[in-house]
């Protein structure tokens, strides 16, 4: 009887780059403390209104500019109103508005620095000397200026941000696109026949997805930043909404009275740009080839 | 530096202070509603309202308008009449650009003289404690809305301490004491927080000098420590503090504008929310034009500075 005796053919471990960048990524500290911090407050923002001890209009005259206590671990407002509860339900608002916020931006964004990346000539000279243009204008004066345009409101404020972040993503996207617009695979597409359009969804984008991932970390928390300073200005998130950025402008009015109004939606604001700023750090670290290795 | 390479880059500036001017401009026609029913009222008959736009040129088309409030701009500084209060806004204007200005600049002595000597003591012994304290503030600078900087400030310095007052603007020519009493708390406010920003750049462009050969080699040859550290090291890490500097005026001059509304700073970034909330759109097309064409003249600047620091950089 004969028997097989072949040993099993070896294993051959299937390399796959992007499994090894999603590994580094998981191993990279900051990637882990910004990830986390990042994670713990999305979920404050989707389940804020389960954890929040007390309705955040409800208001109480008899509790009012109550200090931090375990009653009210933020203390309350002017209006007795649970600063906890609206530090609470002001993430969802923050996160609500930067992500919509971010994802105009970098849709209209990443579409015009694929086309003026991988086009070139004209639409490149087009795309890029606009984006010079809105580029040439201080941040917070151009979001003011577009919500002069389009008046108050947490909506406007959203289509404000993106506006203020588009030209950014354009740049970097540009940036990464040609980078691999001349590489074999761009090339072998072309010459099998492909189509631009094709070419720029299927090959080219995927390819400068690094740079775009870490920008819009970086956007999330410049938005969150944007939402606040317009909310503060009373542009953005109206009364009697909870905003950390309104309820900061709040606070201004009592710091004597209530120093506390001043500080914790602040606190809110900077750890949530905190995680944001050290995650996209972080993933620049592990996916920008420029900054691989560096430390 | 070439004389192609100098025409090219005001090719470029005066091309995008068009767009910029265009943009501005468009603020008006874009908005919703017509200037002269802003100062009318609502009150007012659509005729009324019609015939003061004849009066302010609102009936022209909107190229002609253009042309005759850029050319107003540019040979008279007439930047056009407040709606509000009715007076040249150029008086405005006039008023408060030397406050912004005052604020601008301490702001950035404040945050290079936090940046420069926090930059290098990092960079000089990397993964060190000290290292590591740096970076820390550095990423809390990023982190930390410069209007609650401001609030904090005022809430230790004004409110608990007493030291210095919690809004307000005092001239240079009232004396130098009110001068300084007044600006500290905002440009500390805008110059702690570029600073710490700018700490990580000037690091890192000084790391990045630190491990070129030539460093290396002038040790080896036995230099002393300070001879190449200023002639090597700071020298050649110039050009990219320099770019930081330059690119940092972007971050400062919106900070700017935030303190400004903080501090009650009578600056051109007051103006534009004050302008904003009135519905003073020609006040808020000069407070925008005048930052947008200083932002991109420092980015000028900045391009020109490369040549006086860095004699390789020809630009042909």
């Amino acid at each position: 009887m004969a028997t097989s005796t072949a040993a099993p053919a070896p294993r051959v471990a299937r390399h796959d780059p992007r499994l090894d960048l999603v590994r580094k990524a998981l191993r990279h500290g900051l990637v882990l403390l910004g990830g986390g911090i990042v994670l713990l407050l999305g979920l404050v923002a989707l389940f804020g209104a389960a954890l929040a001890p007390y309705d955040p209009l409800t208001m109480d005259f008899t509790a009012r500019f109550a200090p931090p206590s375990l009653a009210h671990p933020f203390g309350t407002d002017d209006f007795g109103r649970d600063l906890f509860s609206r530090v609470l339900y002001g993430a969802s608002v923050s996160f609500r508005v930067a992500i919509i916020a971010v994802g105009i931006s970098g849709t209209l964004g990443v579409t015009l620095g694929v086309a003026a990346g991988y086009l070139r000539g004209w639409v490149d000279e087009v795309v890029m000397r606009t984006m010079d243009v809105l580029f040439a204008f201080p941040a917070v004066l151009l979001a003011i200026t577009v919500m002069a345009i389009l008046g108050r409101g947490v909506e406007n404020a959203m289509i404000a941000i993106a506006i203020v972040y588009m030209p950014i993503f354009a740049r970097v996207t540009r940036g990464a696109v040609i980078a691999v617009r001349d590489r074999e695979f761009v090339t072998a597409a072309r010459a099998l026949g492909q189509g631009h359009l094709r070419i720029m969804a299927v090959h080219v984008l995927p390819n400068s997805l690094g740079p775009i991932i870490v920008q819009t970390s970086l956007s999330l928390a410049f938005a969150i930043l944007a939402e606040a300073a317009l909310s503060f200005f009373g542009l953005g998130t109206q009364p009697p909404d909870p905003s950390w950025g309104r309820m900061l402008a709040e606070g201004r009015s009592f710091l004597h009275q209530a120093p506390w109004m001043g500080i914790f939606p602040g606190l809110a604001i900077m750890v949530s740009v905190l995680g944001f700023n050290l995650l996209g750090d972080g993933l620049r670290d592990v996916l920008d080839p420029r900054f691989r290795g560096r430390g | 530096m070439s004389l192609s390479y100098l025409l090219r880059r005001l090719g470029t500036l005066l091309l995008v202070l068009v767009g910029v001017s265009i943009l501005t401009f468009a603020i008006i026609p874009l908005i919703p509603g017509s200037p002269a029913r802003v100062m009318l009222g609502v009150q007012a008959t659509p005729a009324t309202v019609a015939t003061l736009e004849r009066q302010m040129g609102l009936d022209r088309p909107l190229p002609v308008q253009y042309l005759s409030w850029v050319s107003g701009i540019v040979t008279r500084g007439d930047f056009g009449t407040s709606l509000i209060s009715r007076q040249p806004i150029s008086r405005e204007v006039a008023r408060r650009l030397p406050a912004t200005l005052n604020l601008a600049v301490v702001a950035l002595l404040i945050g290079l003289a936090i940046a420069l000597p926090a930059g290098f003591v990092s960079a000089m012994k990397p993964g060190s404690a000290r290292d590591l304290g740096v970076s820390i503030m550095s990423q809390l600078g990023v982190s930390v809305p410069d209007f609650w900087m401001g609030i904090l400030l005022i809430l230790l310095f004004s409110e608990t301490l007493g030291l210095l007052p919690s809004s307000g603007y005092r001239p240079l020519s009232d004396g130098f004491v009110p001068w300084a009493r007044h600006i500290i708390l905002p440009a500390l406010t805008v110059g702690i927080i570029s600073g710490s920003i700018m700490a990580r750049f000037v690091r890192s462009a000084l790391l990045e000098v630190l491990h070129q050969d030539y460093v290396r080699t002038a040790h080896a040859k036995g230099l002393p420590g300070a001879v190449v550290l200023r002639k090597h090291v700071l020298r050649n890490a110039a050009i990219s503090i320099a770019t930081i500097v330059g690119l940092q005026m972007a971050t400062l001059l919106s900070a700017v504008v935030v303190v400004e509304i903080i501090f009650a700073w009578p600056g051109l970034g007051q103006l534009a929310l004050t302008a904003t909330l009135q519905r003073d759109y020609p006040a808020l097309q000069a407070a925008v034009l005048l930052s947008a064409v200083a932002f991109a003249v420092v980015n000028l600047l900045t391009d020109l500075s490369y040549m006086f620091l860095d004699p390789r950089v020809a630009y042909d």
